[in-house]
């Protein structure tokens, strides 16, 4: 909420400077965002009256007129505005005014005419972002008056951010209340004494929903003229809310809203039909609002009726059909009380939030309603003339919301803050805050005053004590525990172990949004359901993602656009993959997913600079597997996967399950994901790799192992990974090791066939192996892979 | 010849041997089987049984003295070869060295490390929980029930009315809570979502919250062990301010700013005492147990103790934006 700090000190005055009051309320809970200047500094700036006014005789565009400053002689000033004409009050800079952007008036000619002065538009002085022509003010303006002296203009805008549970702050009575509380100033009100009342008319009002509107206060205003302007001074306010004035029945319940926080509304009473009722609206309604919106309203939404029809809708918006006009003679003024119950969530629903609804929402004074009602009138009747009925007032008082006693334990209050705040000190600030507190065996009783809708246990009453009591009077000390130790599993890796490995080999850690773009999403993924934002931030930013590929082909991406020729990118998080069965319709799967392109290793000297290819990304993730001690668990398997290069695709599979896959990126892809040639990625779940079996200790054999190397011719399309399998399935003795250590492909090996060179060891745990023991093992792999692979010894 | 002779004219021909070959052809010349001196130990029969062991240990001590200098002089050439050898293999030092490239840990992802190892040692285990979240654990269980105003105040991204992407991470403090007995002291980190989008918001950022309940937790303590983590986490004193505020899930509630060097007041997390509807939620019996909870938003943090002054310079994933933090 933003107001004009003298308008705040009118009702309270502390010793402070602006500074120093901003801080009381920040330090109070009322967190003070901005403390800014009315106006930019200006000066010179006077009031002044338009005597003449007629064409530049040589310019179409200015005007050359003689205005009165007050000065005794009249000043000639050219001025190109169009709305000026003679009789207006005008703000002038004199010669040797500054204005805002230290822009100095002088003395000077206009296509051969003088001008002494300038005639100010709004923007000119730093008020606002008006350009249209110079300011026009109200006739009664002084001729002569300084303009900052005429516009109080030295004067702050407070701009407060308030919590939701402080609804009685959103007024400038409910913050002088709680100033006058802080400083133990007093409070200074303004007249709020009923108006005459002047005739008898009223309308009926007729309360068919007493829960959501206990109180509801109408009156005739007769014959008010609403061609009349509102006055500067409460204009002004308003602005400095940031409300724009609009015509005096507005502006005068907008005042009486920002300075009491109580809404009013103003309906035109020729366009009522009949009495009122406060009623929910009926199926299927409708009601055109006043910024031209219809809307079909529900039956749980409060409506304000005549007979026919629905007027507005209470405590949040008027009608546009019954509001006030500059026609309007008569209009009836409602001042109601709305339950928080009533209100809260309708504005949302219907896209609206008005100041009337953020405040019924929060709560409103509910014994405001006449001095809020006799306010508004005695501001209307000076402004606008007319004369006052009587208030007819339609109430349910036991609908109305009371305050319940609250009891505040001694101990309690030490037992949460962790000190003993003095007896005296906790009473003075219950009864400061209106709370009314009865001492007695070492607990307060205290009720909440009508406006407070937020003290309903007993640690409110610890908070408002602790509050104003100052937190920051409050002592630090240590946290006080029990020692016991943590869990901490061995058989648990922590994922920062697999981060750490991929650092280590190069990779940079990536965090991207778990939104993404849905067309790249498709393009990769067209077969996994994602789930859909309704209200994304922008279209490519709606589509959760189905895996951290997206993401860290849009960061790869980014990175070669700026000239990154090595890219090696890794993220850690979920993925989200749309399932009716599963809670909140989606699995949340925390994965680990890389992405390398480009060059494998950075130009060097020594060495060439190659790309990345397959085996460098497969190699990452056997390091991941690696760690977990448990590779045998882990297969490779050559697959498809609709974002993949249909020949560069492995499935990874731990104990028979799919757990992940690694391949290049489909090469028709790249050009539309903006990727600059090959890019290799992998995705695997965490789960797969963050469990690690104990080592079980095994005695290492001291015999002497024995080696034997075969190349195998076997064709090219079988996969050497089978082959090795295969050999680890037979379960030939005292194998203890495997490799492929070449391959080989071209000249003396046929087409369609590749050698591929093995290394076997063997050992025996306890003595050692003969030749004769070892050709046996040897022939039995041989025969195998002869049977299994076609597979025959290369010479 | 004289035996002298004989060694000297040795000596000459081993120093001017200038490879093992040439060393070993004056070895054989002089102490090989038809060596020089060996022929001399053969001229000892003619003499007598007198003269003999003397000339002996003559011809015997002049061997040894060639021997000598052959070794001494096989030493030296082998020496110098090495030398050689060594010289042939020096290269220049001052090349740069064979290197893999380094990577590095997220800048946000190093101060949750930092902010883990913080409470960790404190014995607060890290919890984990889901991002799309049912309205009990991000709303109601924190005591926001529908239409709550704070409800309006979260920018929430909705899938259905009931479902979300978790505006704060509390809902895994619910679950634990939920799941545990108290004593508990846990930390939550992990991604937050909010509906904003401009120089000082990004939709999706990171939030690490820390909650413990247990007999005795008082508001002191909170302001406690915050001070330390911030002074801890800053490696400096820095003033710190406990400002009032409001939390639907806490009760005294507060914000805290500590001091920017120029001076300004700069809010960097929430925290309070655990709302005891809260707790009754959870069946935890709060006239029993107090808790206190605090929430940081680790961009924040980590933007202001690295001088990053671009929020959204965290997940454009800038490789020589990253590359500073490594």
């Amino acid at each position: 909420m933003k107001f004009s700090e003298s308008w705040l000190r009118e009702w309270v005055n502390p010793d402070l400077d602006s500074q120093a009051l901003a801080d009381q309320f920040s330090m109070a809970g009322l967190e003070v965002d901005d403390v800014l200047p009315v106006a930019e500094a200006f000066s010179g700036v006077v009031v002044g009256h338009v005597v003449s006014c007629g064409p530049h005789p040589d310019a179409d565009k200015l005007q050359v007129t003689q205005v009165d400053v007050g000065s005794g002689e009249l000043l000639d000033i050219v001025c190109g505005a169009p709305n000026c004409r003679q009789g207006l009050k005008v703000a002038v800079a004199t010669v040797g005014a500054v204005l805002p952007g230290n822009f100095k008036i002088k003395k000077t000619k206009l296509r051969g005419q003088p001008s002494h002065g300038m005639l100010c538009s709004a923007s000119e002085l730093g008020l606002s972002d008006d350009h249209e022509g110079i300011s026009e003010l109200p006739e009664s303006a002084p001729i002569g008056q300084d303009y900052r002296q005429y516009l109080q203009l030295d004067d702050q805008i407070i701009d407060i951010d308030l919590t939701a549970n402080r609804g009685d702050c959103l007024s400038i009575r409910g913050l002088a209340r709680e100033m006058s509380v802080l400083t133990q100033q007093p409070l200074q009100k303004p007249d709020l004494s009923p108006v005459e009342v002047s005739h008898q008319q009223q309308v009926t009002v007729d309360l068919q929903a007493p829960q959501a509107c206990p109180r509801y206060l109408a009156r005739v205003i007769k014959g008010v003229d609403l061609t009349q302007q509102s006055p500067v001074w409460l204009t002004e306010r308003l602005r400095r809310s940031g409300i724009r004035s609009i015509d005096p029945v507005v502006d005068v319940t907008n005042y009486v809203l920002l300075e009491l926080g109580h809404p009013l509304h103003g309906f035109d009473l020729a366009k009522i039909e009949g009495g009122i009722q406060v009623r929910f609206a009926k199926p299927a309604e409708t009601l055109t609002l006043l910024d031209g919106n219809t809307v079909e309203l529900d039956d749980d939404v409060l409506v304000i009726a005549d007979q026919q029809k629905a007027l507005a809708m209470a405590g949040i918006f008027g009608g546009e059909d019954s509001g006030v006009s500059a026609q309007t003679q008569d209009i009836l003024l409602e001042s109601a009380f709305f339950s928080p119950t009533a209100i809260l969530g309708k504005a949302r629903r219907f896209g609206l939030h008005t100041d009337a609804s953020h405040r019924y929402e929060r709560g409103v004074d509910p014994q405001l309603q006449y001095q809020a009602m006799e306010r508004a009138s005695a501001l209307l009747l000076s402004i606008c003339g007319g004369q006052t009925g009587p208030i007819v007032a339609a109430e349910a008082e036991q609908y109305l919301p009371t305050r319940e006693q609250v009891k505040l334990r001694e101990s309690r209050l030490a037992q949460v803050l962790g000190v003993t705040i003095d007896t005296n000190v906790v009473s003075d600030i219950l009864t400061r805050l209106g709370l009314q507190p009865q001492y007695a065996g070492a607990e307060w009783t205290c009720q909440a005053p009508a406006w407070r809708f937020d003290i309903a246990i007993e640690e409110d009453l610890i908070e408002e004590v602790a509050r104003i009591y100052g937190y920051n009077r409050i002592a630090a000390e240590a946290p006080a525990a029990q020692l016991r130790m943590t869990e901490r599993r061995e058989s648990q890796l922590p994922l920062t172990a697999l981060t750490d490995n991929l650092v280590h080999r190069g990779y940079q850690e990536a965090i991207t949004y778990s939104f993404v773009d849905p067309k790249h999403q498709a393009l990769l993924f067209n077969e996994t359901a994602a789930l859909s934002l309704p209200n994304p931030i922008s279209v490519d930013m709606s589509s959760m993602r189905v895996s951290l590929w997206p993401g860290l082909i849009g960061a790869a991406s980014y990175n070669q656009k700026r000239q990154q020729q090595q890219i090696a990118l890794f993220e850690s998080g979920l993925r989200f993959i749309a399932d009716d069965n599963a809670d909140c319709g989606v699995q949340q799967q925390p994965m680990l997913a890389g992405l390398r392109a480009g060059k494998m290793f950075g130009e060097h000297w020594s060495d060439g600079d190659r790309a990345v290819d397959f085996y460098d990304v497969k190699g990452d993730v056997e390091a991941l597997i690696a760690q977990t001690a448990d590779a045998a668990q882990f297969r490779f398997v050559a697959d498809q996967h609709p974002a993949l290069h249909p020949g560069q695709c492995a499935a990874i599979y731990k104990a028979g399950r799919l757990v992940g896959y690694v391949g290049a990126i489909h090469p028709q892809f790249e050009k539309p994901l903006g990727l600059n040639g090959r890019t290799f990625v992998f995705e695997i779940e965490q789960a797969a790799l963050l469990h690690r079996p104990l080592p079980e200790a095994q005695t290492i054999s001291k015999q002497p192992s024995m080696r034997r190397d075969i190349a195998l011719v076997v064709s090219t399309s079988v996969a050497a990974g089978e082959v090795l399998a295969a050999i680890e399935n037979i379960g030939v003795n005292q194998l203890v090791g495997l490799n492929l250590f070449d391959v080989y492909r071209g000249q003396g090996v046929a087409d369609g066939q590749q050698s591929l060179a093995l290394s076997l060891t063997f050992q025996h745990p306890e003595r050692s192996l003969d030749e004769h023991e070892v050709n046996e093992a040897m022939n039995t792999v041989v025969k195998k892979l002869e049977s299994e692979f076609q597979a025959t010894l290369r010479d | 010849m004289q035996l002298v002779e004989i060694v000297e004219q040795a000596s000459a021909a081993i120093e001017a041997a200038d490879s093992p070959a040439a060393l070993d052809q004056v070895r054989v010349e002089y102490l090989g089987k038809k060596g020089l001196l060996t022929e001399q130990l053969k001229s000892l029969g003619k003499l007598s049984a007198e003269e003999r062991p003397l000339a002996g240990q003559r011809i015997n001590e002049a061997k040894q003295q060639v021997q000598q200098r052959l070794n001494q002089r096989n030493e030296q050439l082998k020496q110098a070869q090495l030398a050689e050898k060594l010289a042939a293999e020096r290269i220049d030092v001052s090349l740069p060295g064979r290197r893999q490239q380094v990577g590095g840990v997220h800048p946000v992802q190093q101060t949750i490390r930092r902010i883990e190892a913080f409470f960790g040692d404190l014995g607060f285990s890290v919890k984990q929980g889901p991002e799309v979240e049912d309205d009990f654990h991000n709303f109601d269980a924190l005591n926001i029930p529908a239409h709550h105003p704070a409800r309006a105040d979260h920018d929430t991204f909705y899938f259905t009315p009931t479902t979300m992407l978790r505006t704060q991470t509390s809902g895994v403090q619910i679950r634990t809570m939920e799941a545990e007995q108290p004593p508990l002291r846990i930390i939550s980190p992990g991604r937050v979502y909010r509906n904003d989008y401009d120089q000082t918001h990004t939709p999706m950022f990171h939030q690490v919250e820390g909650l413990m309940v247990d007999k005795g937790v008082t508001f002191t303590q909170l302001k406690g062990i915050l001070q330390d983590f911030l002074t801890h986490f800053f490696e400096e004193s820095l003033e710190v301010r406990f400002r009032p505020s409001y939390f639907p899930f806490t009760e005294p509630s507060a914000e805290v700013d500590v001091r920017r060097k120029d001076g300004q007041w700069l809010e960097i997390l929430g925290c309070g005492m655990v709302h005891p509807n809260v707790l009754k939620a959870v069946g935890i019996d709060p006239e029993i147990y107090t808790g206190f909870a605090f929430g940081m938003g680790v961009e924040r943090l980590t933007m202001l103790r690295y001088g990053v002054n671009d929020l959204r310079a965290f997940f454009e994933n800038d490789l020589r934006f990253l590359k500073q933090f490594n």
